[in-house]
């Protein structure tokens, strides 16, 4: 596939007029997007939709401001219109079109092997009815599958008045899959996501299976839940979805944006020991085929493997372009955005706790008294005060060393400087669990990491007493 | 007839005899201004339109429905979305319960939710409240560290709904925003605060009043501690409230009743709420920031009572989800924009106000915690089980008053049990931006975790 989004020349054109009035830095995104989504619901196909969406994001640079403007129409007269109107942050006489000089395209294959458009749409059904199917061979109690199928492929090409001139193709495929399971205390859930950026490789028939039976027993199993109890109790945290844990715990308040503006717990903290000598943290978009995968961010910079924490220190912030000009170093990969709507800021990609050598069931057996956390569902923090929260969609209680009773559902509370203090376990079944992020109205693909790993406190928000 | 309304019709006009089509076509002119250190950080100005399409199958099971949708209004875009959708329609499974809206008798309101003054205000204006803002939070209180955002942003939107089944639907909405969020600091830990203000056009915005609400939050929760865990009564107050109704109307969704997915399904007539608890979803009172005329179907848009007096009187639905129900389209479609497929939804929730204000409230109250901030609902409440457990800030309510601040606490309980243990109901009713307003309400039997 070539990426032809917008030709060269027309590039550099829009680029010298959104500099023609006396900007530093100019940039076109231009991005493709086509899209399509199914969903099966109690085993009616409905919701089938297909979308396309193209344009272009323009932002120009003056001093410590940032214009921005989009637009749909990709002729070289609406790109100008938009160059101007994102240049419009620019009061100086600038002295007129500058002339941009891109080198060639450097563009970067999708590694998709089965790309979403060569895929029947009965094949998808195929796969949903067959998930549905595997839910509802778990149990009676099982009374509602919802299972939704979704694929994206994005090209973009980025231009920058620095000659900055690359390209990337991201295909993107997702399915999850949501239970209910009913009982005499009331209805339960059960969800279970796969997604990676890869093709229709990554849906096999026996991955759905697993996938929709995992979503099925969960439901089930919380039937029998008892409110989680409340207070500081010590927790083991299964290895996947507990990454989500340093993602909102450390990973949003080492984002660059934060710390420039003195807005994070982390802020002048590089080089101190921040977390338990046990933490190594890293952001890493190169891993490929996984959810936050990206061969160049949204400002054409290369995807890095970026170590933020190295047995407990603190030693680097994740960048984006604007806020490493300001420090005047180079961005870490970490520029993304949403869409061409949408202006680039810092953000994580796939951030993972390295793994530990202690063993998973060893942790849980030396556990006297605590919950057992088997999946996480998502977070929040507040990066200025580092007070954040996780929520648990699958715990039991750890009673004498051994998992025991279902727990419902509820947030975790902690601050994120603490926490990090009280991890004194990490062992080594290491995986990653896909997740979309968002911060500041913008939602990006990310993917998170650890092993089965312990904190020796951490507050339930249960509603037991 | 609007521009777009013309478009929509034009885009019928394909329809092939076997079927049916529905339109939806949207633009938008968007404004946001950020300020930082007295200057301009971020300037934005965007254009943005499109269209969704739906093709409607009418098979001897049921009708079969396919959607595409394209972020731009060009021929080519429609021709292309139009063999998408028809494509689609052919894998979907024939529901004799799947059907478009069609007109139903029910007259549109005559609302102005537009203020051209959106459009006429100057750039240079807009950006001098995003200053202003920021000037008046820093200015205002010697504790105020930095003030990480300060935003003015506002838009014109514009939409119509057209279809082979009759429905033909315009309108325009206009909105402006300024908010802010300070950092504190007295020598202990940060502490934020956010403030805000919303209208349909700048004019209507008061910066004092989001200046001052930054300040005050971020300020009173200096020296803010983790207290001990302890159940107790919780006075939400207006803005955590309206949080707290959104939860609910989403429960309320006929939507999510006829997927077996509310805690509300089979329940009409039961009391599920207390007596003093009134919740309606009223697009028709311009005064929310959810008005509408008509929904995402093309419908009117109506007053809808769901809890009355504490009994559970109904759910809203769309045109799909009341025929499953066996019941009318309450005209309550929402659309997420034009890739979204119309589902049954709140827009415009508010409760009913009850006596007293916030300060009797407290009184009344005499000992709990007063919620000021949430963190983690999406993470932490499960509206199919009703499970509820988020973060929290806020502070200590003691004798009747506001005491100390507390941090990094989580109250929990569940929606069923939360809604019958309302035991105040404020008269301090807050238009929010979002589908709910709010106002103060006290809810009794709640968990505090904390240390």
């Amino acid at each position: 596939m070539n990426n032809t989004l917008v030709e060269h020349d027309v590039l550099a054109r829009t680029l010298g007029e959104a500099m023609a009035r006396g900007a530093e830095f100019a940039e076109v995104f231009v991005e493709d997007r086509t899209t399509s989504s199914a969903m099966l619901d109690q085993r009616r196909v409905e919701q089938l939709s297909s979308g396309h969406d193209r344009g272009a994001g323009i932002r120009v640079l003056v001093g410590d401001t940032t214009g921005f403007a989009h637009t749909a129409d990709l002729t070289e007269s609406g790109l100008k219109a938009a160059a101007r109107a994102a240049a419009a942050v620019a009061r100086g006489g600038g002295g007129g079109v500058r002339e941009i000089a891109l080198g060639a395209l450097r563009d970067n294959p999708s590694h998709a092997t089965i790309l979403p458009g060569d895929v029947d749409k009965a094949r998808k059904i195929e796969l949903m009815n067959r998930a549905d199917d595997a839910a509802r061979s778990e149990g009676s109690s099982i009374t509602q599958v919802q299972v939704a199928l979704g694929d994206s492929t994005r090209q973009f090409i980025v231009a920058n008045s620095d000659g900055l001139f690359a390209g990337d193709h991201q295909v993107r495929t997702r399915f999850n899959v949501s239970c209910i399971a009913k009982g005499d205390t009331g209805m339960q859930t059960g969800y279970r996501p796969i997604a990676g950026t890869r093709g229709f490789e990554l849906l096999s028939a026996d991955a759905v299976a697993d996938a929709a039976r995992g979503a099925a027993r969960q439901a089930i199993t919380k039937l029998d839940a008892r409110p989680a109890p409340s207070g500081d109790l010590p927790v083991v945290l299964a290895g996947g979805s507990g990454g989500i844990l340093f993602h909102e715990a450390c990973g949003h308040g080492l984002e660059a944006d934060a710390i420039l503006k003195q807005a994070s717990v982390y802020a002048g903290k590089v080089g101190q020991l921040v977390a338990s000598p046990l933490v190594t943290l890293v952001d890493d978009g190169t891993v490929e085929g996984e959810w936050g995968y990206l061969a160049i961010d949204d400002e054409g910079r290369p995807g890095a493997r970026n170590v933020l924490i190295e047995n407990g220190v603190l030693t680097e912030y994740m960048w984006d372009y604007l806020r490493s000009r300001k420090e005047g170093r180079v961005s870490s990969g970490n520029g993304r955005r949403q869409s061409y709507q949408h202006l680039p800021m810092v953000r994580m990609t796939n951030t993972y706790l390295l793994e530990g050598d202690s063993d998973a069931d060893e942790i849980v057996a030396q556990t006297p008294y605590g919950v057992y956390v088997a999946q996480l569902g998502g977070g929040q923090v507040n990066t200025a005060t580092g007070d954040f929260v996780f929520g648990m969609t699958a715990a039991f209680m750890i009673e004498d060393g051994k998992i025991t009773a279902p727990l419902r559902d509820c947030n975790l509370i902690g601050n994120g400087p603490d926490v990090l203090q009280r991890v004194d376990a990490v062992a080594s079944d290491f995986s990653m669990t896909p997740g979309t992020c968002g911060k500041n109205g913008q939602s990006v693909p990310v993917g998170t990491g650890q092993a089965t790993m312990r904190l020796t406190g951490v507050t339930i928000g249960g509603a037991a007493a | 007839m609007s521009q777009l309304l013309e478009h929509a019709q034009r885009i019928l006009e394909s329809a092939r005899g076997d079927e049916e089509i529905e339109v939806y076509v949207a633009s938008g002119v968007d404004t946001e201004v950020q300020s930082y250190q007295g200057e301009v950080e971020e300037l934005t100005t965007a254009t943005s339109n499109g269209f969704g399409i739906r093709i409607l199958n009418d098979g001897a099971g049921g009708a079969r429905v396919g959607t595409a949708w394209a972020g731009s209004l060009d021929d080519e875009a429609i021709v292309n979305a139009l063999r998408e959708a028809r494509d689609n329609a052919t894998f979907a499974t024939e529901d004799e319960f799947v059907a478009f809206a069609r007109p139903d008798g029910v007259g549109a309101v005559s609302l102005t939710l537009s203020d051209d003054a959106v459009a006429s205000t100057p750039l240079e204006e807009k950006i001098a409240m995003a200053i202003e803002l920021e000037r008046l939070v820093r200015g205002g209180d010697t504790r105020i560290r930095q003030v990480d955002s300060a935003n003015y942003s506002d838009y014109v939107a514009e939409a119509a709904i057209a279809s082979t089944t009759g429905i033909r639907a315009s309108y325009a909405r206009t909105g402006a925003y300024v908010s802010v969020e300070a950092i504190a600091n007295d020598g202990g830990d940060d502490q934020t605060g956010w403030g805000l203000s919303a209208g349909r056009a700048p004019h209507e915005l008061d910066v004092e009043k989001a200046a001052a609400d930054a300040i005050r939050r971020a300020t009173r929760m200096l020296g803010a501690v983790k207290p001990k865990s302890f159940k107790c009564t919780a006075v939400f107050d207006p803005r955590t409230a309206a949080t707290l109704f959104s939860i609910i109307g989403g429960a309320l969704s006929g939507e999510a009743v006829v997927r077996g997915r509310s805690f509300f399904a089979n329940r009409v007539g039961e009391m599920v709420a207390t007596p003093s608890f009134t919740l309606l979803d009223d697009p028709t009172d311009a005064r929310h920031f959810g008005a509408s005329v008509y929904d995402g179907e093309g419908l009117a848009c109506r007053r809808n009572v769901l809890i009355e007096k504490g009994q559970l009187r109904g759910f809203v639905y769309d045109t799909v989800s009341a025929r499953r129900a066996g019941t009318a389209s309450t005209g309550s479609a929402v659309r997420g924009g034009i890739a979204g497929s119309p589902s049954a939804g709140c827009r415009a929730l508010q409760l009913a106000p009850g006596h007293v204000d916030q300060a009797e409230i407290l009184r009344r109250v005499g000992n709990g915690v007063f919620v000021e901030s949430l963190i983690g609902v999406h993470s932490g409440v499960n509206p199919v089980s009703g499970d509820f457990s988020v973060g929290v800030t806020g502070l200590m309510i003691r004798d009747g008053q506001l005491a100390e601040p507390v941090r990094e606490i989580t109250v929990a309980s569940t929606l069923q049990r939360m809604l019958l243990d309302v035991v105040q109901v404020g008269n301090d009713l807050e238009w929010l931006p979002g589908a709910a307003a709010g106002q103060s309400v006290a809810i009794d039997n709640i968990a505090v975790s904390g240390t």
